[in-house]
Protein backbone atom coordinates (compact mmCIF):
# COMPACT_ATOMS: atom_id res chain seq x y z
CA UNK A 1 0.00 0.00 0.00
CA UNK A 2 1.46 3.17 -1.20
CA UNK A 3 1.28 6.52 1.23
CA UNK A 4 3.15 9.24 1.46
CA UNK A 5 4.24 11.21 4.39
CA UNK A 6 3.37 15.04 5.01
CA UNK A 7 4.97 16.67 8.18
CA UNK A 8 2.54 18.73 9.70
CA UNK A 9 2.98 22.26 10.35
CA UNK A 10 1.64 23.90 13.51
CA UNK A 11 2.59 26.62 16.08
CA UNK A 12 0.81 27.02 20.10
CA UNK A 13 -1.38 23.84 19.25
CA UNK A 14 -3.07 25.12 16.19
CA UNK A 15 -2.39 23.65 12.89
CA UNK A 16 -0.56 25.88 9.93
CA UNK A 17 -3.24 26.27 7.35
CA UNK A 18 -0.42 24.41 4.75
CA UNK A 19 -1.22 21.13 6.27
CA UNK A 20 -5.14 20.60 4.29
CA UNK A 21 -2.66 21.99 1.53
CA UNK A 22 -0.53 19.17 2.18
CA UNK A 23 -2.09 16.89 2.58
CA UNK A 24 -3.93 17.95 -0.68
CA UNK A 25 -1.26 17.16 -2.83
CA UNK A 26 -0.22 13.77 -0.70
CA UNK A 27 -3.58 12.74 -1.65
CA UNK A 28 -2.74 13.07 -5.73
CA UNK A 29 -0.52 10.47 -4.99
CA UNK A 30 -1.38 7.89 -2.38
CA UNK A 31 -2.89 7.35 1.22
CA UNK A 32 -1.86 10.50 3.38
CA UNK A 33 -0.25 10.02 6.16
CA UNK A 34 0.21 12.81 8.62
CA UNK A 35 3.39 13.13 10.70
CA UNK A 36 2.59 15.58 13.85
CA UNK A 37 5.56 16.26 16.25
CA UNK A 38 4.76 17.90 20.03
CA UNK A 39 5.73 18.66 22.85
CA UNK A 40 4.41 15.93 25.50
CA UNK A 41 0.90 15.83 26.18
CA UNK A 42 -0.28 17.96 23.30
CA UNK A 43 -0.05 15.82 20.02
CA UNK A 44 -3.99 14.55 20.39
CA UNK A 45 -4.83 18.12 20.40
CA UNK A 46 -2.95 18.86 17.23
CA UNK A 47 -4.53 15.31 15.77
CA UNK A 48 -8.22 16.20 15.92
CA UNK A 49 -7.57 18.95 13.94
CA UNK A 50 -6.49 16.89 10.97
CA UNK A 51 -9.78 15.34 10.52
CA UNK A 52 -11.04 17.76 8.98
CA UNK A 53 -8.86 16.74 5.74
CA UNK A 54 -8.67 13.65 3.71
CA UNK A 55 -5.73 11.33 5.46
CA UNK A 56 -5.35 7.84 6.64
CA UNK A 57 -3.35 8.16 9.23
CA UNK A 58 -1.77 10.12 11.74
CA UNK A 59 1.53 9.70 13.40
CA UNK A 60 2.35 11.47 16.99
CA UNK A 61 5.91 11.68 17.87
CA UNK A 62 5.94 13.70 21.39
CA UNK A 63 9.26 14.90 22.80
CA UNK A 64 10.17 17.79 24.57
CA UNK A 65 13.72 18.03 22.75
CA UNK A 66 11.78 19.73 19.59
CA UNK A 67 11.01 22.86 21.16
CA UNK A 68 14.45 22.50 22.95
CA UNK A 69 16.61 21.52 20.19
CA UNK A 70 14.79 22.86 17.18
CA UNK A 71 15.45 21.73 13.55
CA UNK A 72 18.16 18.96 14.12
CA UNK A 73 15.91 16.89 16.74
CA UNK A 74 12.83 17.36 14.47
CA UNK A 75 15.00 16.16 11.47
CA UNK A 76 16.02 13.29 13.04
CA UNK A 77 12.70 11.81 14.17
CA UNK A 78 11.64 12.63 10.21
CA UNK A 79 14.15 10.50 9.66
CA UNK A 80 13.52 7.67 11.43
CA UNK A 81 9.46 7.70 10.58
CA UNK A 82 10.90 7.50 7.18
CA UNK A 83 13.19 4.84 7.46
CA UNK A 84 10.41 2.71 9.00
CA UNK A 85 7.43 3.51 7.18
CA UNK A 86 9.03 3.84 3.81
CA UNK A 87 6.65 6.65 2.34
CA UNK A 88 6.89 7.09 -1.55
CA UNK A 89 7.46 10.86 -1.10
CA UNK A 90 8.11 13.02 2.19
CA UNK A 91 5.93 16.65 1.48
CA UNK A 92 6.44 19.50 3.96
CA UNK A 93 5.79 22.95 3.23
CA UNK A 94 8.45 25.78 2.01
CA UNK A 95 9.48 27.51 4.84
CA UNK A 96 12.90 29.06 6.35
CA UNK A 97 12.03 26.11 8.75
CA UNK A 98 10.66 23.55 6.59
CA UNK A 99 13.28 23.80 3.80
CA UNK A 100 16.16 23.17 6.89
CA UNK A 101 14.09 20.31 8.32
CA UNK A 102 14.26 18.79 3.85
CA UNK A 103 17.58 19.61 4.32
CA UNK A 104 18.95 17.69 7.10
CA UNK A 105 16.14 14.53 6.18
CA UNK A 106 17.46 14.95 2.49
CA UNK A 107 21.30 14.31 4.11
CA UNK A 108 20.41 11.65 6.63
CA UNK A 109 18.26 9.15 4.19
CA UNK A 110 20.43 10.14 1.29
CA UNK A 111 16.89 11.11 -0.50
CA UNK A 112 16.47 13.65 -3.41
CA UNK A 113 15.26 17.45 -2.47
CA UNK A 114 13.11 19.81 -4.68
CA UNK A 115 12.51 22.82 -2.48
CA UNK A 116 9.18 25.50 -2.85
CA UNK A 117 7.29 23.50 -5.57
CA UNK A 118 4.76 25.28 -6.88
CA UNK A 119 2.70 21.84 -8.18
CA UNK A 120 3.07 18.31 -7.80
CA UNK A 121 1.61 15.71 -10.23
CA UNK A 122 0.58 11.94 -9.30
CA UNK A 123 3.68 10.88 -10.43
CA UNK A 124 5.87 13.02 -8.18
CA UNK A 125 7.02 15.35 -11.25
CA UNK A 126 7.34 19.05 -9.18
CA UNK A 127 6.88 22.29 -10.94
CA UNK A 128 8.70 25.14 -9.88
CA UNK A 129 8.47 28.69 -10.16
CA UNK A 130 12.05 30.06 -10.56
CA UNK A 131 14.36 32.71 -11.54
CA UNK A 132 11.47 35.55 -10.11
CA UNK A 133 9.06 33.38 -12.07
CA UNK A 134 10.49 34.19 -15.20
CA UNK A 135 11.21 30.22 -16.20
CA UNK A 136 8.84 26.98 -14.95
CA UNK A 137 10.92 24.20 -14.04
CA UNK A 138 9.50 20.67 -14.17
CA UNK A 139 11.62 17.98 -11.90
CA UNK A 140 11.67 14.78 -10.29
CA UNK A 141 13.90 13.26 -7.78
CA UNK A 142 15.63 10.11 -8.80
CA UNK A 143 17.77 9.23 -5.87
CA UNK A 144 16.04 7.50 -2.35
CA UNK A 145 12.30 8.99 -1.00
CA UNK A 146 11.59 12.01 -3.06
CA UNK A 147 11.42 15.14 -0.52
CA UNK A 148 9.76 18.05 -1.41
CA UNK A 149 8.75 21.10 0.53
CA UNK A 150 5.43 22.91 -1.37
CA UNK A 151 5.20 27.25 -1.42
CA UNK A 152 2.05 27.90 0.56
CA UNK A 153 -1.33 28.73 -1.22
CA UNK A 154 -0.25 26.61 -4.51
CA UNK A 155 -3.42 24.44 -4.16
CA UNK A 156 -7.49 25.24 -4.46
CA UNK A 157 -8.90 22.47 -2.64
CA UNK A 158 -12.32 21.77 -1.22
CA UNK A 159 -11.88 19.77 2.56
CA UNK A 160 -13.20 16.40 3.07
CA UNK A 161 -13.28 15.42 6.47
CA UNK A 162 -11.97 12.33 7.60
CA UNK A 163 -11.67 9.74 10.33
CA UNK A 164 -7.69 8.94 10.29
CA UNK A 165 -6.53 6.18 12.54
CA UNK A 166 -3.83 7.78 15.28
CA UNK A 167 -0.90 5.94 16.57
CA UNK A 168 1.83 6.71 18.87
CA UNK A 169 5.10 6.60 17.55
CA UNK A 170 8.57 6.69 19.89
CA UNK A 171 11.53 8.16 17.86
CA UNK A 172 15.34 8.20 18.91
CA UNK A 173 16.97 11.88 19.07
CA UNK A 174 20.63 11.14 18.84
CA UNK A 175 23.23 13.57 20.75
CA UNK A 176 24.12 15.81 17.97
CA UNK A 177 20.71 16.88 17.52
CA UNK A 178 20.74 18.28 20.78
CA UNK A 179 24.03 20.60 19.88
CA UNK A 180 21.73 23.58 20.17
CA UNK A 181 19.91 24.72 23.07
CA UNK A 182 17.12 27.31 22.49
CA UNK A 183 16.70 29.48 25.30
CA UNK A 184 13.92 31.76 24.43
CA UNK A 185 11.40 31.63 22.07
CA UNK A 186 9.33 34.91 21.29
CA UNK A 187 6.75 34.14 18.46
CA UNK A 188 6.35 36.63 15.87
CA UNK A 189 3.75 39.40 16.43
CA UNK A 190 0.82 38.86 13.97
CA UNK A 191 -0.62 42.01 12.57
CA UNK A 192 -3.88 42.63 11.79
CA UNK A 193 -3.42 42.03 8.13
CA UNK A 194 -2.77 38.94 6.15
CA UNK A 195 0.33 37.09 5.58
CA UNK A 196 2.10 38.53 2.44
CA UNK A 197 2.61 34.93 1.19
CA UNK A 198 -0.57 33.68 1.53
CA UNK A 199 -2.80 37.35 0.77
CA UNK A 200 -5.29 37.68 -2.20
CA UNK A 201 -4.12 41.22 -2.56
CA UNK A 202 -0.43 42.50 -1.69
CA UNK A 203 -0.12 46.17 -1.47
CA UNK A 204 3.78 47.65 -2.12
CA UNK A 205 5.79 50.59 -1.35
CA UNK A 206 8.62 51.90 -2.62
CA UNK A 207 11.37 54.68 -2.52
CA UNK A 208 8.41 56.90 -3.81
CA UNK A 209 6.68 56.96 -0.59
CA UNK A 210 9.43 58.38 1.08
CA UNK A 211 9.38 56.83 4.50
CA UNK A 212 5.36 57.29 4.87
CA UNK A 213 3.96 54.09 4.37
CA UNK A 214 0.74 55.30 5.91
CA UNK A 215 -0.97 56.14 2.81
CA UNK A 216 -0.18 52.39 1.17
CA UNK A 217 -1.46 51.39 4.35
CA UNK A 218 -4.32 52.61 4.87
CA UNK A 219 -5.04 51.74 0.69
CA UNK A 220 -4.37 48.27 1.56
CA UNK A 221 -6.62 48.09 4.77
CA UNK A 222 -9.57 49.13 2.23
CA UNK A 223 -8.46 45.60 0.07
CA UNK A 224 -8.23 43.60 3.03
CA UNK A 225 -4.62 43.63 1.56
CA UNK A 226 -1.05 42.66 2.88
CA UNK A 227 1.67 45.34 2.98
CA UNK A 228 4.61 44.72 0.64
CA UNK A 229 7.75 46.67 0.47
CA UNK A 230 10.45 46.96 -2.10
CA UNK A 231 14.45 46.20 -1.12
CA UNK A 232 14.98 50.26 -1.37
CA UNK A 233 11.98 50.75 1.36
CA UNK A 234 13.36 48.03 3.71
CA UNK A 235 16.92 48.98 3.24
CA UNK A 236 16.13 52.53 4.44
CA UNK A 237 14.92 51.17 7.63
CA UNK A 238 10.85 52.48 6.05
CA UNK A 239 9.61 48.75 6.71
CA UNK A 240 10.47 45.79 8.35
CA UNK A 241 12.77 43.59 6.00
CA UNK A 242 10.07 40.67 6.82
CA UNK A 243 7.55 42.59 4.51
CA UNK A 244 10.05 42.69 1.45
CA UNK A 245 8.71 41.37 -2.10
CA UNK A 246 11.56 40.56 -4.53
CA UNK A 247 14.68 38.39 -5.31
CA UNK A 248 16.13 38.29 -1.56
CA UNK A 249 13.14 38.71 -0.05
CA UNK A 250 9.20 37.25 -0.10
CA UNK A 251 7.94 35.89 -3.69
CA UNK A 252 4.34 36.46 -4.13
CA UNK A 253 1.34 35.77 -6.43
CA UNK A 254 -1.79 37.70 -5.43
CA UNK A 255 -4.22 37.82 -7.51
CA UNK A 256 -3.89 41.21 -7.66
CA UNK A 257 -0.49 43.30 -6.97
CA UNK A 258 -0.29 46.93 -6.14
CA UNK A 259 3.27 48.71 -6.69
CA UNK A 260 3.16 52.17 -5.22
CA UNK A 261 6.82 54.63 -5.95
CA UNK A 262 8.49 51.24 -6.94
CA UNK A 263 10.25 51.59 -9.82
CA UNK A 264 10.40 47.77 -10.94
CA UNK A 265 14.17 46.85 -10.89
CA UNK A 266 14.58 43.28 -11.69
CA UNK A 267 15.07 42.65 -8.28
CA UNK A 268 11.68 43.71 -7.50
CA UNK A 269 9.86 42.20 -10.15
CA UNK A 270 11.79 38.61 -9.60
CA UNK A 271 9.12 38.80 -6.47
CA UNK A 272 5.82 39.65 -7.65
CA UNK A 273 5.69 39.09 -11.69
CA UNK A 274 3.94 35.98 -11.49
CA UNK A 275 0.91 37.70 -9.77
CA UNK A 276 -2.52 37.64 -11.57
CA UNK A 277 -2.98 41.45 -11.99
CA UNK A 278 -0.46 44.21 -11.63
CA UNK A 279 -1.66 48.16 -11.02
CA UNK A 280 1.64 50.57 -10.66
CA UNK A 281 1.36 54.02 -9.31
CA UNK A 282 4.68 55.98 -9.94
CA UNK A 283 5.55 59.91 -10.65
CA UNK A 284 8.18 58.74 -13.09
CA UNK A 285 6.03 57.83 -16.37
CA UNK A 286 9.71 56.16 -17.78
CA UNK A 287 9.54 53.61 -14.77
CA UNK A 288 10.29 49.77 -15.93
CA UNK A 289 7.53 48.87 -13.88
CA UNK A 290 4.87 50.28 -16.24
CA UNK A 291 6.53 47.47 -18.90
CA UNK A 292 4.37 44.94 -16.55
CA UNK A 293 1.70 46.39 -15.04
CA UNK A 294 -2.29 45.92 -16.63
CA UNK A 295 -2.93 49.55 -15.29
CA UNK A 296 -0.15 52.44 -14.84
CA UNK A 297 -1.33 55.61 -13.14
CA UNK A 298 1.40 58.43 -13.55
CA UNK A 299 0.82 60.34 -10.65
CA UNK A 300 1.73 60.80 -6.90
CA UNK A 301 0.80 58.11 -4.76
CA UNK A 302 -0.31 60.68 -1.82
CA UNK A 303 -2.98 61.49 -4.47
CA UNK A 304 -3.71 58.45 -5.94
CA UNK A 305 -3.77 56.12 -3.38
CA UNK A 306 -7.01 58.14 -0.55
CA UNK A 307 -8.88 58.80 -3.75
CA UNK A 308 -8.64 55.20 -4.47
CA UNK A 309 -8.99 53.93 -1.02
CA UNK A 310 -12.28 57.06 -0.81
CA UNK A 311 -13.52 54.99 -3.63
CA UNK A 312 -13.24 51.80 -2.45
CA UNK A 313 -14.54 52.34 0.68
CA UNK A 314 -17.86 54.32 -0.79
CA UNK A 315 -18.77 51.05 -2.89
CA UNK A 316 -17.95 48.94 0.00
CA UNK A 317 -20.80 51.19 1.75
CA UNK A 318 -23.18 51.55 -1.20
CA UNK B 1 39.96 31.23 16.22
CA UNK B 2 39.53 29.92 12.67
CA UNK B 3 36.68 30.91 10.92
CA UNK B 4 35.59 29.89 7.40
CA UNK B 5 33.08 31.50 4.94
CA UNK B 6 31.29 29.94 2.81
CA UNK B 7 30.71 31.66 -0.62
CA UNK B 8 29.25 31.54 -4.11
CA UNK B 9 29.40 33.45 -7.24
CA UNK B 10 26.11 33.96 -8.70
CA UNK B 11 24.96 35.78 -12.23
CA UNK B 12 24.25 39.26 -10.74
CA UNK B 13 20.85 39.35 -9.49
CA UNK B 14 20.38 42.62 -11.61
CA UNK B 15 20.68 40.62 -14.72
CA UNK B 16 18.38 38.28 -16.42
CA UNK B 17 19.19 35.16 -16.01
CA UNK B 18 18.62 32.53 -19.11
CA UNK B 19 18.83 28.35 -18.71
CA UNK B 20 20.16 26.42 -21.54
CA UNK B 21 19.29 22.62 -21.19
CA UNK B 22 17.78 23.48 -17.91
CA UNK B 23 20.71 24.48 -16.00
CA UNK B 24 21.27 28.14 -15.54
CA UNK B 25 23.77 29.84 -18.22
CA UNK B 26 26.28 30.99 -15.94
CA UNK B 27 28.55 32.08 -18.91
CA UNK B 28 26.53 34.48 -20.50
CA UNK B 29 26.03 36.97 -17.75
CA UNK B 30 28.17 38.75 -15.16
CA UNK B 31 29.15 37.34 -12.54
CA UNK B 32 29.53 38.60 -8.83
CA UNK B 33 29.64 37.52 -5.28
CA UNK B 34 26.22 36.27 -3.90
CA UNK B 35 25.42 39.51 -2.37
CA UNK B 36 23.81 37.79 1.34
CA UNK B 37 27.41 36.61 1.34
CA UNK B 38 28.47 39.99 2.56
CA UNK B 39 26.77 39.72 5.29
CA UNK B 40 28.69 36.88 6.48
CA UNK B 41 31.76 37.72 5.49
CA UNK B 42 31.19 41.39 7.40
CA UNK B 43 30.34 39.70 10.78
CA UNK B 44 32.92 37.47 10.29
CA UNK B 45 35.41 40.04 10.21
CA UNK B 46 33.54 42.20 13.10
CA UNK B 47 34.45 38.74 15.29
CA UNK B 48 37.95 38.26 14.30
CA UNK B 49 39.63 42.70 13.98
CA UNK B 50 39.06 43.34 17.75
CA UNK B 51 40.88 39.83 18.86
CA UNK B 52 43.67 40.58 15.95
CA UNK B 53 44.36 44.23 17.23
CA UNK B 54 47.95 45.23 17.83
CA UNK B 55 49.39 42.11 16.67
CA UNK B 56 51.59 42.18 13.35
CA UNK B 57 50.29 38.86 11.96
CA UNK B 58 46.53 37.93 12.62
CA UNK B 59 46.28 34.77 14.46
CA UNK B 60 42.60 35.07 14.45
CA UNK B 61 41.73 34.26 10.85
CA UNK B 62 39.07 34.31 8.03
CA UNK B 63 39.22 31.33 5.37
CA UNK B 64 36.44 32.05 2.18
CA UNK B 65 35.58 28.58 0.81
CA UNK B 66 33.85 28.17 -2.30
CA UNK B 67 33.09 25.98 -4.59
CA UNK B 68 32.73 26.88 -8.66
CA UNK B 69 34.58 27.56 -11.89
CA UNK B 70 37.83 28.82 -11.93
CA UNK B 71 36.46 32.31 -12.78
CA UNK B 72 34.91 32.37 -9.12
CA UNK B 73 38.17 33.61 -7.95
CA UNK B 74 36.96 37.05 -9.03
CA UNK B 75 34.21 36.89 -6.44
CA UNK B 76 36.67 35.60 -3.78
CA UNK B 77 38.55 38.62 -4.59
CA UNK B 78 36.17 40.80 -3.64
CA UNK B 79 35.93 38.84 -0.27
CA UNK B 80 39.57 39.27 -0.19
CA UNK B 81 39.23 42.96 -0.22
CA UNK B 82 36.81 43.47 2.34
CA UNK B 83 39.39 41.40 4.88
CA UNK B 84 39.28 37.94 4.70
CA UNK B 85 42.42 36.58 5.09
CA UNK B 86 42.68 33.25 2.41
CA UNK B 87 40.90 31.22 0.21
CA UNK B 88 40.11 27.71 -0.95
CA UNK B 89 38.77 27.12 -3.99
CA UNK B 90 37.18 23.83 -4.81
CA UNK B 91 37.30 23.86 -8.80
CA UNK B 92 36.94 20.44 -11.03
CA UNK B 93 35.36 20.01 -14.54
CA UNK B 94 33.62 16.74 -12.79
CA UNK B 95 31.70 19.18 -10.14
CA UNK B 96 29.13 21.06 -13.27
CA UNK B 97 25.58 20.38 -12.35
CA UNK B 98 26.25 19.50 -8.62
CA UNK B 99 23.39 19.97 -6.91
CA UNK B 100 22.88 21.19 -3.33
CA UNK B 101 23.11 17.27 -2.07
CA UNK B 102 26.90 17.16 -3.66
CA UNK B 103 27.99 20.67 -3.22
CA UNK B 104 27.17 20.76 0.82
CA UNK B 105 29.60 16.94 0.41
CA UNK B 106 32.20 18.82 -1.32
CA UNK B 107 32.19 21.80 1.15
CA UNK B 108 31.75 19.74 4.36
CA UNK B 109 34.59 17.66 2.70
CA UNK B 110 36.89 20.98 2.31
CA UNK B 111 35.34 22.28 6.12
CA UNK B 112 36.35 19.02 8.22
CA UNK B 113 40.30 19.79 7.51
CA UNK B 114 40.53 23.05 8.20
CA UNK B 115 40.33 22.80 12.18
CA UNK B 116 37.68 25.86 11.92
CA UNK B 117 35.66 27.07 15.07
CA UNK B 118 32.95 28.41 13.02
CA UNK B 119 31.32 28.26 9.54
CA UNK B 120 29.24 31.46 8.62
CA UNK B 121 27.32 31.17 5.48
CA UNK B 122 24.65 33.99 3.71
CA UNK B 123 21.07 32.42 4.11
CA UNK B 124 20.24 31.83 0.25
CA UNK B 125 22.25 32.34 -2.86
CA UNK B 126 20.42 35.05 -5.33
CA UNK B 127 20.43 31.86 -8.05
CA UNK B 128 19.62 28.84 -6.64
CA UNK B 129 17.26 30.20 -3.63
CA UNK B 130 16.91 27.02 -1.82
CA UNK B 131 18.68 28.04 1.79
CA UNK B 132 19.50 24.40 2.73
CA UNK B 133 23.29 24.21 2.25
CA UNK B 134 24.09 25.92 5.78
CA UNK B 135 22.14 22.79 7.39
CA UNK B 136 23.21 20.31 5.03
CA UNK B 137 26.66 21.13 6.25
CA UNK B 138 25.72 21.23 9.91
CA UNK B 139 24.00 17.66 9.44
CA UNK B 140 27.32 16.25 7.33
CA UNK B 141 29.76 18.00 9.67
CA UNK B 142 27.94 17.33 13.01
CA UNK B 143 28.07 20.76 14.13
CA UNK B 144 25.94 22.80 15.98
CA UNK B 145 23.20 24.51 13.20
CA UNK B 146 23.08 28.60 14.42
CA UNK B 147 21.41 29.77 11.24
CA UNK B 148 19.19 32.91 10.01
CA UNK B 149 21.04 34.74 12.85
CA UNK B 150 20.02 38.48 13.02
CA UNK B 151 22.29 38.92 16.13
CA UNK B 152 25.54 36.80 16.69
CA UNK B 153 27.14 37.01 20.46
CA UNK B 154 30.68 35.15 20.33
CA UNK B 155 32.89 33.85 23.71
CA UNK B 156 35.88 33.15 22.03
CA UNK B 157 37.68 32.21 25.95
CA UNK B 158 34.53 30.33 26.69
CA UNK B 159 33.69 28.67 22.77
CA UNK B 160 30.59 29.57 22.72
CA UNK B 161 27.97 31.34 20.34
CA UNK B 162 24.68 32.71 21.03
CA UNK B 163 22.40 33.87 18.07
CA UNK B 164 18.81 35.18 17.84
CA UNK B 165 17.10 33.17 14.47
CA UNK B 166 14.98 35.43 13.31
CA UNK B 167 11.92 34.05 10.35
CA UNK B 168 8.67 34.62 9.76
CA UNK B 169 7.57 31.98 13.07
CA UNK B 170 9.61 34.31 15.79
CA UNK B 171 12.72 34.99 17.39
CA UNK B 172 14.59 32.16 18.99
CA UNK B 173 17.47 32.71 21.42
CA UNK B 174 19.89 29.78 20.36
CA UNK B 175 23.30 28.89 22.22
CA UNK B 176 26.08 26.14 21.22
CA UNK B 177 29.78 25.60 21.77
CA UNK B 178 32.17 25.56 18.60
CA UNK B 179 32.25 24.25 16.28
CA UNK B 180 29.38 25.76 14.84
CA UNK B 181 27.41 26.50 11.13
CA UNK B 182 26.29 29.68 11.12
CA UNK B 183 23.81 31.39 8.12
CA UNK B 184 22.96 35.53 8.95
CA UNK B 185 20.47 37.18 7.22
CA UNK B 186 20.86 40.88 5.87
CA UNK B 187 19.51 42.80 8.27
CA UNK B 188 22.50 41.81 10.84
CA UNK B 189 25.17 44.46 9.70
CA UNK B 190 26.56 47.19 6.96
CA UNK B 191 28.81 45.53 4.52
CA UNK B 192 32.00 47.36 4.45
CA UNK B 193 32.76 48.48 0.77
CA UNK B 194 35.98 47.03 -0.32
CA UNK B 195 38.80 50.02 0.36
CA UNK B 196 41.74 50.74 -1.43
CA UNK B 197 44.31 49.82 0.21
CA UNK B 198 42.11 46.55 1.26
CA UNK B 199 41.84 45.94 -2.99
CA UNK B 200 45.04 46.46 -3.07
CA UNK B 201 45.94 43.73 -0.27
CA UNK B 202 43.74 41.26 -1.61
CA UNK B 203 45.94 41.04 -4.64
CA UNK B 204 48.60 39.61 -2.49
CA UNK B 205 46.28 36.94 -0.67
CA UNK B 206 46.63 33.62 -1.19
CA UNK B 207 43.54 31.59 -3.08
CA UNK B 208 44.56 28.04 -2.92
CA UNK B 209 42.39 25.39 -5.83
CA UNK B 210 41.70 22.52 -5.22
CA UNK B 211 40.62 19.37 -7.25
CA UNK B 212 37.71 16.85 -5.99
CA UNK B 213 40.33 14.41 -4.88
CA UNK B 214 42.56 16.95 -3.35
CA UNK B 215 39.39 17.58 -0.95
CA UNK B 216 38.38 13.62 -0.74
CA UNK B 217 35.43 13.12 -3.05
CA UNK B 218 35.09 11.19 -6.06
CA UNK B 219 33.99 12.54 -9.05
CA UNK B 220 31.34 9.71 -9.47
CA UNK B 221 29.81 11.21 -6.04
CA UNK B 222 29.27 14.50 -7.83
CA UNK B 223 28.03 16.29 -11.09
CA UNK B 224 25.56 16.52 -13.12
CA UNK B 225 25.13 12.47 -13.94
CA UNK B 226 24.92 11.40 -10.20
CA UNK B 227 22.78 14.79 -9.24
CA UNK B 228 19.53 13.28 -6.58
CA UNK B 229 17.62 15.15 -8.76
CA UNK B 230 16.80 15.92 -12.27
CA UNK B 231 14.86 18.92 -14.78
CA UNK B 232 12.92 17.19 -17.06
CA UNK B 233 12.14 20.35 -18.44
CA UNK B 234 11.81 24.60 -17.95
CA UNK B 235 10.40 27.21 -20.17
CA UNK B 236 10.41 30.75 -20.31
CA UNK B 237 7.31 32.14 -19.20
CA UNK B 238 5.76 34.28 -22.07
CA UNK B 239 6.53 38.02 -21.13
CA UNK B 240 3.54 39.63 -19.46
CA UNK B 241 1.44 41.98 -21.76
CA UNK B 242 1.97 45.34 -21.41
CA UNK B 243 -1.63 47.28 -20.23
CA UNK B 244 -2.91 50.65 -20.14
CA UNK B 245 -0.95 53.50 -18.48
CA UNK B 246 -3.19 56.76 -17.99
CA UNK B 247 -1.76 60.18 -16.63
CA UNK B 248 -3.04 61.26 -13.21
CA UNK B 249 -5.43 64.62 -14.51
CA UNK B 250 -7.07 64.43 -10.91
CA UNK B 251 -9.25 60.93 -11.58
CA UNK B 252 -6.13 58.55 -11.25
CA UNK B 253 -7.58 57.33 -7.94
CA UNK B 254 -10.97 56.85 -8.93
CA UNK B 255 -9.69 55.19 -12.02
CA UNK B 256 -7.94 52.63 -10.08
CA UNK B 257 -10.42 51.85 -8.14
CA UNK B 258 -12.61 51.53 -11.09
CA UNK B 259 -10.37 49.37 -12.65
CA UNK B 260 -10.50 47.19 -9.08
CA UNK B 261 -14.23 46.50 -9.95
CA UNK B 262 -14.03 46.38 -13.12
CA UNK B 263 -11.84 43.02 -12.33
CA UNK B 264 -14.27 41.72 -9.56
CA UNK B 265 -11.12 41.23 -7.33
CA UNK B 266 -12.91 42.87 -4.59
Amino acid sequence: MSNVLILVDHASGNISKTAGELAAFGKRIGAVTALVLAEPGSGAVIADQLKAFEIEKILIAESADFAKHGIPAIADAVASVLASHSPKALLISTSARGKEIAARVAVKSNSGLITDAIDLSENLIATQSIFGGSFTVHSHVKTGTPIITIRPSAIDFTATPSNPTIENVTVEISDIAKLVSINNMQPAVKGGRPELTEAKIVVSGGRGTNGDFSKVESFADSLGAAVGASRAATDAGWYPHTHQVGQTGKTVSPQLYVACGISGAIQHRAGMQTSKTIIAVNKDPEAPIFDLADLGIVGDLFAVLPQAEAAINAKKHA
Amino acid sequence: MKIAVCVKQVPDSWAEKKLVNGLLDRAGVDAVLNDLDEYAIEEALRIVEPLNEGSETPTHTITLISMGPDRATEAIRKGLSMGAHDATLISDSALAGSDALATSKVLAETIKSGGYDLVFCGTESTDARMSVIPAMLAERLGWAQLTFAGVVKVDVSGNKVEIDRMTDAGVESMSANFPAVLSVIEKINEPRYPSFKGIMASKKKTINTKSLSDVGVAASEVGLATAWSVVDDAAARPPREKGEKVEDAGNGGDKLAEFIFEKRIV
